[in-house]
């Protein structure tokens, strides 16, 4: 061999480095991909960029092998006439006849009736132009992943402090001492975070980490507090009790940034009960905010707008207003709340020893309190108020999934949310941090249009098909209260789903409740499979015809780049490229990469082209709307707009003359603006220059305190972040969902639920978070169905989709079941055992995998890792159907109807936003006997090769090198 | 003499994978490539990787610690499969110290990976000699690099930094401060193969909180003392 | 270890060729100083072509061991640190001193060069050759069992039992050969051959038991504590950090249940000695010509089961790190 210090990668073939934005998960990522004679040679993080700094994980290091897969779409592919859905036996058709066939099946039903049309989409970051292109068709039927994701989480925080962990937040690990990671064990913003957490801990910050596993990021933690399954709420709960009792709660800034002393009408008998006293008389701003027209109690004067000059308000205490009006503090309310729920009792809850809630508390209570940071940054407050120093309490929390996923995780979340405002840790240094374009007002703007008359043929959708409701009027109802949306979403069933309700979408379109629909288009979603709940009897939904051989879902259109077992049920199928194919933008008007520091957009340029057929998908969306004819889409005369997406970004602006585009860097004829600026032809160009990547540094006057930073909120209303510049209050106690529970009690002037919902609103709208059992666990049998069974990705497939990646898939071939040892000898299994697991709707098997790192009363495994037989490109005999198993046959898209529901079916989601409840599910394991056989159960006819498909012949060795692969 | 080495800081793994198919990637296309895989699309797909993350568990629930421990060939001061290797093509460089196999002169006879207690070298079983972790000598030799990315590819990959790189002689290296200051330790040292690879461990902090922590003077509860006083009978009213 | 049927053959074969050769050297040794009847010169040629054909076919069956056989000839160059190395090159010796062995034999090239001891003791080619070979042979066993008891991490394998095993065993084996041998031609050194091979079989037993009994007692220097440097009693690896098998998961393991193993290593030790000593002694007492081969036979088959468990029963410390898959 050639001595390797004389070898020179360089020099071999043709070599080029692009820089573009990674999306082997939702990170996004800057990476360099270098080329070697045109094949991808080496992956790696771009130093340069703000959010990976140069590292990168093993899916981005795996890109390579996305490219060669064999499970690549290259056609676009018809349904054989004779061929059943679900049979995938399929022809080749051109892009011209499949865009004919489309457009004009959709140009029908937009003439008639819109709703009739649904877009659904898997993956995100696509929501700018996905959901415009939903308006403009007309439909309410609208929405992406985040219903069946974490939609608990944005709203829970976002109802609660105006912004939310995800790309809008996260904890401030540069400056944090004590870090709590509760319901999650990896996330995307993934790098980041591994970086945030790697540096924290070499620093000597305190981790903690609260999850029924041991696993991600918890590993490394100093401390592992099991929990169990969905009682987060009790912990948090307690937590709070605990903090209050013991008065290690941040005073001043609960009384100056939330609404702890606000004074609450405390009359049950009044229709206003429970909602602010306000004096609405009072000149301020009103409108999508939260006018200062309320009261504090102050310690000499009595009632007094909130921020008199001088005042002393009290934080405790029940009042009587000079009207003789009722009154208690906000704060009075949470620590009577707080009364009942003591650590004695949440232990019994959440299994986590009585001294260990005390002593979590006091940690959380001493850090925020005696270990203050002063960062020497002046500010001025909404009031105008001088500071000299950014005051920071270091306790951060991370969490995620664990607490969204459950019917109890709005409330849970909350729960969380006011922990960590009573610490006083929202927007300062070491605590939770805004990410741009948040915050926003509590709740944001946007709205859902308010009824059915909003959908006309022919016109664009009057509102947002998602938004954020504030009032009873903001739901998205006819006269009856029944829901205008396929997946009922902000109706009364879940009137705060600012994400919608996928998971219900082929469910309702099949039962034709609310109404049958004609064509489903799902983007990159694997609605068959691991994407949906009760795979089982979904696959038989998207393959049940009527009487009439009528499929129950007339068409079904998926777009995706590779051959899921969605694609298989398909009656058309559109080939959309890999990431290193296309032009893509991360756009402030979806979910931008922003930083703590400032705001933060990027995007995808092409480094390969397309393979075979395949054509972006947002190329096809938009040619499509011209077809169509939709306005945003098409010019006077009727021909296209845009020729193609990369036209689109640039030229498009929210309306004429906004200024406001899909990218916020480089705007203005020169380039010289950024946020809001006319259209800049050269902007791809610059984002090229720059790394792919705008990053706009904030003046660090402006990174903290951002709900109440007048320089910020000026800032942020002139570059059109956001529409008012007032300050945004923390919504300890929710008036918002008061309103509901108002409505629910008759008490509300306007609009009122139908009278089976009127019990469920006032339960579950309950102003200050409680504690309940999720919702399923209500309904079924616990002895018979003793254990919480849980799912989690794995970090070399997190957030990705990868079991057609032949190195990933190596890692991850098949999946077991992690039981505890302690609980599985019980039940006579061994380590490794083939085992049942079933729940109220069935059973899988599976093979179990003993771990010391679950808590006993739960059971997982990591998800998405099982597939079907033949899917994505895989052999029919392929670990992951043989050995591999999917643990969402057994998790309901609905609630086990009890005989109270009559004919009523509920979402097996969160009650207030319509979250999934993925992690509710509750099943019992048991050996399987001998005789059964040695594969995973359910099996499934395997799925052919798709005309198209890489169809090399399978080999058995791959030796990849880049410039040669594939080539003679 | 410069030893170059990795040291991995088991304090930080999270255990993501990034070293493995960043390893995979530079090195299939590089110097030390192919490496090939196996059954790529199909049952027991299995292939060559120079690195490997594997989990471990310590201790009994509640308090068990996971473990991530990332596996790599620890190019030994004294490396037991390079004297073994009946033609020489297991090598250490002298230059450099790192471990090497000239493929051209392996005949695949297994012996090396029988010598090495780490299970650290896999034999390409399509093109039958043995292979294993170059330190990316490609890279870290390649003087066309810019000097920040003449590193292992893992290293620059790896995002929680768990991998530091440098020469284990210079005491003043990074990584010979890190073995130095927090207790970097070598893997099986029964066998005296003195790997040039070292392990960080598991630091935990712990917040002490004492009674006098939780009982202050300031506390705000004191301000929200609001009790009302509507004339009920005291010891002033009835003792003298 | 996974036991590889090449290395087994290997090492059986060219024990029993090796043994033959010593056995016929030790004839010829006998029959010059009259102990035992002198034999034809037929008969070393022939037994030397045998011999010859057990190194060959060992030889033959290391190749299925190399990835790379076209290049075995570079596995000579490193025989200053190489057993394996040693090996290669001393065992291509042997083979060509048992072919001029034979050689010699057949073509009668046997005047003697010196004699000794009052012309007690002719000392011709082929007996120095034959007194070369023995030392070649030597050589060749202790080459060959040091590939193993070299290897320090093989803690089964790493003592001087293996070298014992080795030599005694193979030394057994082709003094079983030659009375089979011998059986066949119906000459008069069966009992010879025969009493010769009881000696190195029992040899071979006390060898051989002696590094099962240290085996079952070995304490292993490494533990999954060591392996991963964290000292805690409870240590389980949950994740080896892949799905499917590899070359670590191949190479290093059996495979096997320990029923199994045990079901082996019962089996070599039965067919290894007590059965083939008996047969001996039997063809001896009942003056049986096929009960020698039988006994050859049955002791070749024990020996390949032998091998197996040699390489079974060993545990690589790098087991340690590829226990289990999730």
């Amino acid at each position: 061999m050639k001595d390797p210090a004389v070898h020179h990668d360089a020099e071999i073939g043709r070599t080029e480095v692009k820089e573009t934005t990674c999306y082997m998960c939702a990170c996004r990522c800057g990476i360099r991909v270098h080329l070697r004679d045109g094949q991808v040679r080496y992956i790696e993080g771009n130093p340069n960029h703000p959010l990976n700094k140069g590292v990168l994980c093993a899916k981005g290091s795996s890109g390579i092998m996305k490219q060669v897969s064999p499970a690549r779409l290259t056609k676009p592919l018809k349904r054989k006439a004779n061929a059943k859905r679900g049979e995938s036996k399929f022809e080749e058709i051109s892009w011209g006849e499949a865009l004919t066939l489309l457009s004009e099946r959709l140009g029908k039903l937009r003439a008639e009736d819109p709703k009739k049309f649904a877009l659904f989409t898997g993956r995100d970051q696509m929501q700018a132009l996905t959901g415009m292109f939903a308006k403009q068709f007309g439909t309410p039927n609208y929405a992406a992943h985040g219903g069946f994701c974490s939609v608990n989480m944005a709203t829970g925080m976002i109802y609660s402090i105006g912004g939310s962990f995800w790309e809008f937040g996260g904890p401030d690990l540069d400056h944090a001492k004590l870090f709590i990671m509760i319901g999650t064990a990896e996330d995307h913003h993934s790098n980041p975070l591994k970086i945030a957490i790697s540096k924290f801990k070499r620093e000597g910050g305190r981790f903690i980490a609260i999850n029924p596993v041991r696993s991600g990021y918890g590993a490394i933690a100093d401390e592992w507090v099991p929990i169990k399954p969905g009682t987060d709420g009790a912990l948090f709960m307690a937590l709070t009790h605990e903090i209050i009792k013991l008065g290690l709660y941040d005073r001043d800034f609960l009384i100056q940034y939330t609404n702890a002393a606000e004074l609450v009408i405390d009359d049950p008998a009044r229709d206003d009960h429970g909602m602010f006293y306000r004096d609405e008389s009072v000149e301020v701003t009103r409108g999508c905010t939260d006018p200062q027209d309320k009261f504090w109690w102050d310690r000499n004067q009595g009632e007094v707008l909130t921020h008199a000059e001088g005042a002393d308000p009290r934080m405790l205490g029940s009042f009587t207003m000079k009207d003789g009006t009722p009154v208690k503090t906000s704060f009075q309310l949470l620590m009577e709340r707080v009364e009942s729920y003591t650590p004695d009792w949440a232990e019994g809850i959440t299994g986590i020893p009585a001294d260990t809630i005390r002593r979590l508390a006091h940690e959380m209570g001493v850090m925020a309190r005696d270990h203050k940071i002063e960062l020497p940054i002046s500010w001025t407050d909404a009031w105008d108020k001088e500071h000299d120093t950014v005051t920071g309490n270091p306790v951060a929390f991370h969490a995620m999934r664990g607490l969204a996923a459950h019917s109890n995780g709005f409330q849970t979340i909350r729960a969380l949310s006011i922990l960590m405002s009573v610490l006083g840790t929202i927007d300062r240094p070491g605590g939770f941090r805004h990410k741009a374009p948040f915050p926003k007002p509590i709740p944001p703007c946007p709205k859902p249009p308010h009824g059915p008359e909003a959908v006309q043929p022919n016109t664009p959708l009057d509102g947002l098909p998602l938004g954020w409701p504030a009032k009873p009027e903001d739901l998205f109802v006819d006269d009856d209260g029944e829901p205008v949306r396929i997946d009922k979403a902000f109706s009364w069933e879940y009137p705060l789903a600012a994400h919608g309700l996928m998971h219900n979408v082929i469910t309702n379109a099949w039962r034709g409740d609310p109404y049958p629909i004609d064509t489903l288009f799902l983007f990159m979603a694997n609605m068959a499979w691991n994407s949906a709940m009760n795979t089982v009897a979904t696959r038989e939904m998207l393959a049940d015809q009527d009487e009439n051989g009528e499929y129950k879902i007339p068409f079904l259109v998926v777009c995706d780049t590779f051959a899921s077992e969605t694609v298989a049920f398909a009656d058309l199928v559109l080939p959309d490229t890999t990431y290193l194919e296309r032009h893509d933008v991360l756009s402030m008007l979806d979910r931008p990469i922003s930083e703590f520091d400032g705001p933060v957009d990027s995007v995808r340029l092409p480094v390969l082209p397309p393979k075979g057929d395949s054509r972006p998908f947002q190329d096809v969306l938009i040619e499509l709307g011209a077809r169509i004819g939709l306005p945003a889409f098409t010019n006077q005369d009727g021909t296209a707009k845009y020729k193609n997406y990369p036209d689109f970004v640039v030229n498009y602006e929210t309306s004429p003359g906004s200024g406001i585009g899909f990218l916020a860097g480089w705007r203005g004829k020169f380039g010289d603006k950024y946020l809001k600026g006319e259209p800049n032809p050269q902007q791809w160009e610059q984002y090229a220059a720059n790394g792919c990547v705008f990053h706009h540094e904030l003046p660090r006057s402006y990174q903290f305190m951002r709900n109440w930073n007048k320089g910020y909120l000026h800032w942020a209303r002139a570059h059109g972040l956001t529409r008012w510049a007032e300050p945004i209050t923390l919504h300890l106690y929710s008036e918002v969902l008061q309103r509901f529970r108002a409505a629910a009690q008759g008490k509300w002037p306007g609009r009122q639920p139908p009278e089976r919902y009127r019990e469920r609103i006032e339960t579950y709208f309950d102003p200050l978070p409680f504690y309940y059992e999720p919702l399923e666990t209500q309904r079924i049998d616990k002895k018979r169905f003793p254990l919480n069974a849980l799912t989690q990705r794995p970090m070399a497939m997190y957030h990705s989709w990868d079991s057609q990646n032949a190195w990933l898939r190596q890692i991850h071939s098949h999946n077991y079941l992690f039981v505890n040892p302690q609980m599985a000898l019980v039940h006579g299994i061994e380590d490794g055992d083939w085992i049942w697991v079933e729940s109220h709707l069935g059973r899988v098997k599976c093979m179990c995998r003993f771990s010391e790192a679950v808590e006993p009363g739960t059971v997982w495994t990591w998800n998405a890792i099982g597939k079907s037989s033949g899917a994505w490109g895989l052999s029919a005999k392929a670990d992951e159907s043989q050995k591999g198993f999917l643990l969402n046959h057994l998790i309901g898209e609905e609630l086990p109807l009890t005989t109270a529901d009559g004919s009523q079916h509920l979402s097996n989601s969160d009650p207030l936003t319509g979250q999934a409840a993925w992690y509710d599910v509750r099943v019992r394991i048991e050996k399987v006997e001998q005789q059964e056989g040695q594969a995973s159960e359910p099996q499934f006819a395997t799925m052919k090769p798709l005309p198209g498909q890489l169809n090399r012949p399978r080999q058995r060795w791959q030796a990849y090198v880049a410039g040669l692969f594939g080539r003679k | 003499m410069t030893q170059l080495a990795l040291v991995i800081d088991l304090n930080v793994c999270v255990g993501c994978h990034a070293c493995v198919t960043s390893c995979k990637q530079w090195n299939t296309s590089g110097w030390a490539g192919p490496m090939v895989d196996e059954n790529a699309y199909d049952a027991n797909p299995t292939g060559t990787f120079f690195n490997r993350v594997q989990t471990y568990e310590v201790g009994s629930f509640p308090s068990t610690e996971t473990v991530h421990f990332p596996k790599s060939c620890l190019h030994c001061e004294d490396p037991p499969c390079v004297p073994v290797c009946p033609t020489g093509a297991s090598y250490k460089r002298e230059d450099n110290g790192v471990v090497l196999v000239d493929y051209d002169k392996c005949i695949g006879c297994k012996y090396c990976s029988w010598a090495c207690p780490y299970g650290v070298r896999e034999l390409d079983e399509q093109q039958q000699v043995m292979k294993k972790c170059t330190l990316c000598i490609d890279r870290i030799t390649d003087q066309t690099l810019p000097e920040a990315e003449r590193k292992p590819a893992c290293v620059i990959a790896c995002p929680t930094n768990a991998r530091l790189y440098g020469d284990v002689h210079d005491p003043d290296s990074e990584v010979s401060i890190a073995i130095r200051e927090r207790g970097g330790y070598a893997l099986m040292p029964e066998w005296g193969t003195k790997p040039a690879n070292h392990y960080l461990p598991r630091q935990k902090t712990r917040m002490h909180v004492t009674e006098e922590d939780l009982q202050r003077s300031n506390n705000p509860l004191t301000k929200e003392d609001i009790t009302v006083y509507s004339g009920e009978e005291t010891l002033d009213d009835v003792s003298w | 270890m996974h036991p590889a049927f090449s290395v087994i053959f290997l090492t059986t074969l060219i024990g029993a060729g090796q043994g033959l050769f010593l056995a016929l050297f030790t004839g010829q040794l006998y029959s010059t100083i009259h102990l035992v009847e002198a034999q034809p010169a037929s008969f070393y040629a022939l037994g030397s072509a045998l011999s010859l054909a057990l190194l060959i076919g060992g030889l033959a069956a290391s190749f299925f061991h190399l990835g790379r056989p076209e290049r075995a000839w570079r596995a000579a160059s490193m025989w200053r640190t190489s057993w394996l190395s040693r090996e290669v090159i001393v065992l291509p010796v042997m083979m060509g001193i048992v072919f001029l062995y034979g050689v010699f034999h057949w073509a009668g090239w046997t005047r003697p060069l010196i004699v000794l001891g009052d012309g007690a003791l002719p000392i011709d080619p082929t007996f120095v050759l034959g007194l070369l070979g023995v030392l070649v042979a030597l050589a060749l066993f202790i080459s060959t069992g040091m590939i193993y008891a070299s290897v320090k991490f093989l803690q089964e394998w790493s003592s001087p039992y293996t070298i014992g095993n080795f030599t005694f065993l193979g030394t057994a084996s082709g003094f079983m050969l030659a009375a089979a041998y011998s059986a066949l031609l119906g000459n008069t050194l069966v009992g010879f051959f025969g009493t010769w091979a009881v000696i190195a079989t029992l040899l071979g037993l006390a060898t051989r038991l002696a590094s099962l009994l240290r085996n079952a007692s070995l304490k292993h220097k490494s533990s999954l504590q060591t392996a991963i440097g964290v000292w805690h009693p409870r240590i389980e690896q949950t994740s080896q950090g892949f799905s499917a098998d590899s070359f670590n998961t191949r190479e290093f393991f059996h495979h096997q249940n320990p029923a199994t193993l045990a079901l082996i290593r019962n089996a070599f030790l039965v067919l290894v000695f007590p059965v083939p000593v008996a047969l001996v002694i039997l063809a001896y007492a009942m003056e049986s010509a096929t009960l020698p081969i039988v006994a050859f036979a049955i002791q070749y088959v024990g020996l390949l089961a032998e091998r197996w468990y040699f390489f079974a029963e060993a545990e690589h410390p790098q087991n340690l790190y590829y226990q289990r898959i999730s």
